[in-house]
């Protein structure tokens, strides 16, 4: 379960606050909608809670099945268990998206203490994976993104989801630049990930999404935080009169 | 004081590549794992230079009156002589009376029986260098120990494959692996001072052939004083059964080391021959002057790699090797080839320029190469490609890696001359740089003296980005894994162009060399 109490982040670099006492909780097994407008912090949230740098934490708390996650680098917080697939996939010319996945796998085996994969059982693996996710291999052998398409890109982010097993998934925007095909392949191969433990947390802007990966609890921040939760009909209502009247609502 | 060193394992082959360069990163400990020294007593010529220690280095090797005749020359040469000063390092002065010229191990002398009558720490050494025992005792003169066929070559190696070993420690070689089987083959492998008295013909006739004795301040230095390297011959027709390689190791205070190897590979010939260099962690900087000539006849052709690591000097740039090296490559005949690969993360300074003359129409040259400096390393690093013949073709892969605030200053000529029709090359040279106190040079210089000649330069300079660190750390990667990930991917063509077991060595070395230049 991931749970976020009354979190404050400001930029390391200026007076500027970001989150404003964020508190969301995910218990394990369900998935979770964050919809909101352009700048109410969405993206710094996954970025927080992942550990990248350049925010600081003011104020609040985020745990992992209890586990401090503020307290840990983000290769521990991998390890524990918590995911981002990012809306930006960052490319990394030379670095084969196989050698690149076995690292990974193998990093955070290390860091939990367990048995590193051998190349065998590790091939065996990401062909299973890659596979069910219809990701051809292809795809495994070009360099980590390097001229990968927007869908492409994408779906390598949910492949490395399928190999890291995490407990706890976040798409940042997931569904941005995906034409419609791209979009259902990529909900197709989350879906395929659901499997009554792992949660996920799906940040989006449009309803669309979530006709495919359907959501248990729909939030919609403003601001800095959540201003309104409740069932899947809430991405509706925002689908079919925007922000406006829940931001009324609040103020 | 050797107490703290790991030894380090050489990596398995079977194993995935790329998670060998995470484990060397977490299994060695200390930043310059080859960092040990070995107390070893050694015999050393006084200090300082003049025609005494010239005369006496020829004493010790046992050489012929030619061969004294030909280091004097040199020796006079270099005292008319000034250093060189455009490269683009800085280092204090070298007192070039303040050196030893000449250092052996004193269990030399005597041939020992057995492996117990053997220096103890001289095979200490060689553990520490990951060479097995079976190597170990040949290196160490145990006498038959090279009569018997020896399974399970060095450690982590493909099955069947096998490496001939030449190491020289110090100033002198001390022992060569696989004679017997070589010289089946016809292959000659042995230290240059055995060359000089049981080959003289073939010394006299190719040494300095390719770099002349005055060719430059540190080659004509290294004429007249070099105490040993490598020597191989590949006769008409054969390709070497097996991989060459040398390990040089600098290990008593205040030595230069000298070596001079030369590799002639006969018409139709093929041989591929490694590199590698250590040296243990010193306050004082150390000088070595390599000198290395390669002869490649008709349609023969030389792979030489080198992974250089010696000892980078400390973050604040005390100690360190000295390292200026005259490398040259000679096409004699048609259709020869000739392949540079380097990897060079050691040394303070680095001053290298291996280079090929393409004097045989249709000849081909390549030089890859990966030059990492951290901290306050420096290293002017390149090639020269000299188009002589017609059709020739070059092609040169330079990856430069800075980090700290280090100077990386890649210095390169493609001289295309007036009967080199229709020659091509081929430059790629690309700068990384990690945070924002190193420097990345590039100097390229091209010269085309006929019309129907090509020649293409690309360069890039590139950041590793916080971006990327990032992607990778949130997949599970520690910040050194990430780095060395990513600095892996930005050298993988040159990685590709090493062997097998040189190319993971390489990988870990790169994961090494950067420890410290994050965070």
């Amino acid at each position: 379960m991931l749970e976020i109490k009354d979190l404050h982040v400001k930029l390391a670099d200026e007076d500027k606050e970001i989150l404003k006492g964020l508190s969301l909780r995910v218990p394990s097994g369900e998935v979770h909608a964050i919809m909101g407008p352009n700048g109410s912090g969405k993206s710094t949230m996954s970025y927080v809670l992942s550990g990248k740098d350049g925010y600081e934490v003011t104020s609040g708390s985020a745990t992992l099945d209890g586990a401090d996650l503020l307290e840990m680098e983000p290769e521990e917080r991998a390890a524990a268990g918590l995911f981002l697939a990012f809306q930006y996939p960052v490319e990394i010319p030379g670095v084969g998206n196989m050698t690149f996945l076995r690292t990974a796998v193998n990093s955070q085996r290390k860091l939990r203490g367990e048995e590193e994969l051998s190349a065998a059982e590790f091939l065996k693996l990401v062909r299973t994976r890659a596979k069910s996710l219809k990701i051809d291999a292809d795809m495994l052998k070009r360099p980590v993104n390097v001229g990968f398409s927007g869908g492409e890109k994408k779906r390598n982010e949910i492949l490395q989801m399928a190999m890291l097993e995490p407990k706890m998934c976040i798409l940042d925007e997931t569904d941005s630049g995906l034409d419609v095909d791209a979009m259902k392949l990529v909900a197709e191969g989350v879906n395929a990930l659901r499997d009554g433990k792992r949660s996920f947390l799906v940040i989006t802007h449009y309803q669309r999404l979530l006709d495919h990966i359907k959501p248990d609890v729909v939030h919609i921040m403003a601001d800095g935080r959540i201003i309104k939760t409740g069932g899947p009909e809430l991405a509706l209502e925002v689908e079919h009169n925007g922000y406006a009247d829940l931001l009324a609502e609040v103020a | 004081m050797t107490s703290m060193e790991k030894v380090a394992k050489a990596p398995k082959v079977k194993e995935g590549v790329d998670q060998e360069t995470v484990d060397a990163v977490q299994s060695v400990g200390e930043k310059y794992k080859y960092g040990f020294e070995t107390d070893i007593e050694m015999d050393f010529a006084p200090k300082g230079l003049n025609e005494d220690i010239v005369r006496l280095i020829s004493k010790k090797n046992e050489e012929p009156e030619w061969m004294l005749e030909w280091r004097l020359q040199a020796f006079a040469r270099w005292q008319q002589m000034e250093e060189p000063d455009w490269a683009m390092v800085n280092y204090p002065e070298i007192d070039f009376q303040d050196i030893y010229y000449y250092a052996r191990p004193k269990s030399m002398e005597e041939k020992p029986k057995s492996l117990d009558d053997v220096d103890p720490k001289l095979l200490a050494t060689y553990e520490k260098l990951g060479i097995p025992l079976k190597e170990q005792m040949i290196l160490a003169g145990v006498e038959g120990a090279d009569q018997t066929p020896a399974d399970g070559r060095i450690e982590g190696q493909a099955e069947g494959r096998k490496v001939a070993v030449d190491a020289v420690f110090d100033s002198v070689s001390v022992g060569t692996t696989f004679k017997e089987e070589l010289a089946r083959a016809g292959v000659i492998f042995c230290s240059i001072s055995e060359a000089i008295r049981e080959h003289p013909d073939l010394v006299r006739k190719y040494l300095g052939s390719v770099v002349p004795q005055s060719d430059n301040y540190y080659a004509t230095l290294n004429s007249a004083v070099f105490s040993d390297g490598s020597f191989v011959y590949i006769p008409p027709g054969v390709r070497c059964p097996m991989e060459l390689s040398t390990y040089f190791r600098i290990n008593a205070e205040n030595t230069g080391q000298f070596e001079r190897t030369l590799i002639i590979a006969d018409k139709g010939s093929y041989v591929s021959y490694l590199e590698g260099c250590t040296a243990p962690k010193r306050d004082t900087a150390q000088l070595h002057a390599a000198v290395v000539e390669l002869v490649i006849m008709e349609d023969a052709e030389i792979k030489y790699s080198t992974v250089q690591n010696w000892f980078p000097g400390d973050e604040e740039g005390k100690g360190g090797i000295y390292n200026f090296v005259t490398k040259r490559a000679d096409c004699r005949g048609d259709r020869a080839k000739v392949m540079w690969t380097q990897v060079e993360t050691g040394s303070a300074v680095t001053w290298k320029y291996p280079s090929c003359i393409l004097r045989g129409d249709d000849s081909q040259g390549e030089f890859y190469s990966i030059a990492i400096t951290n901290n306050m390393q420096q290293a002017d690093t390149g090639t020269k490609m000299i188009h002589l013949g017609k059709n020739t073709r070059s092609r040169i892969v330079s990856k430069g890696i800075s980090a700290g605030r280090a100077q990386n200053t890649y210095r390169g000529l493609v001289s295309m001359h007036p009967r080199a029709k229709n020659s091509r090359n081929y430059t790629q040279c690309d700068s990384l740089l990690i945070g924002d106190k190193c420097g990345a040079h590039t100097v390229p210089y091209i010269e085309v003296r006929n019309n129907s000649s090509r020649v293409e330069h690309e360069a890039t300079t590139s950041k590793v980005d916080d971006e990327q660190l990032f992607y990778c750390r949130s997949r599970g990667m520690n910040e050194e894994e990430a780095l060395a990930l990513i600095v892996n991917g930005f050298a993988k063509e040159v990685l590709q162009a090493l062997p097998m077991e040189f190319a993971m060595e390489a990988q870990s070395l790169v994961a090494i060399s950067l420890e410290g230049s994050v965070g």
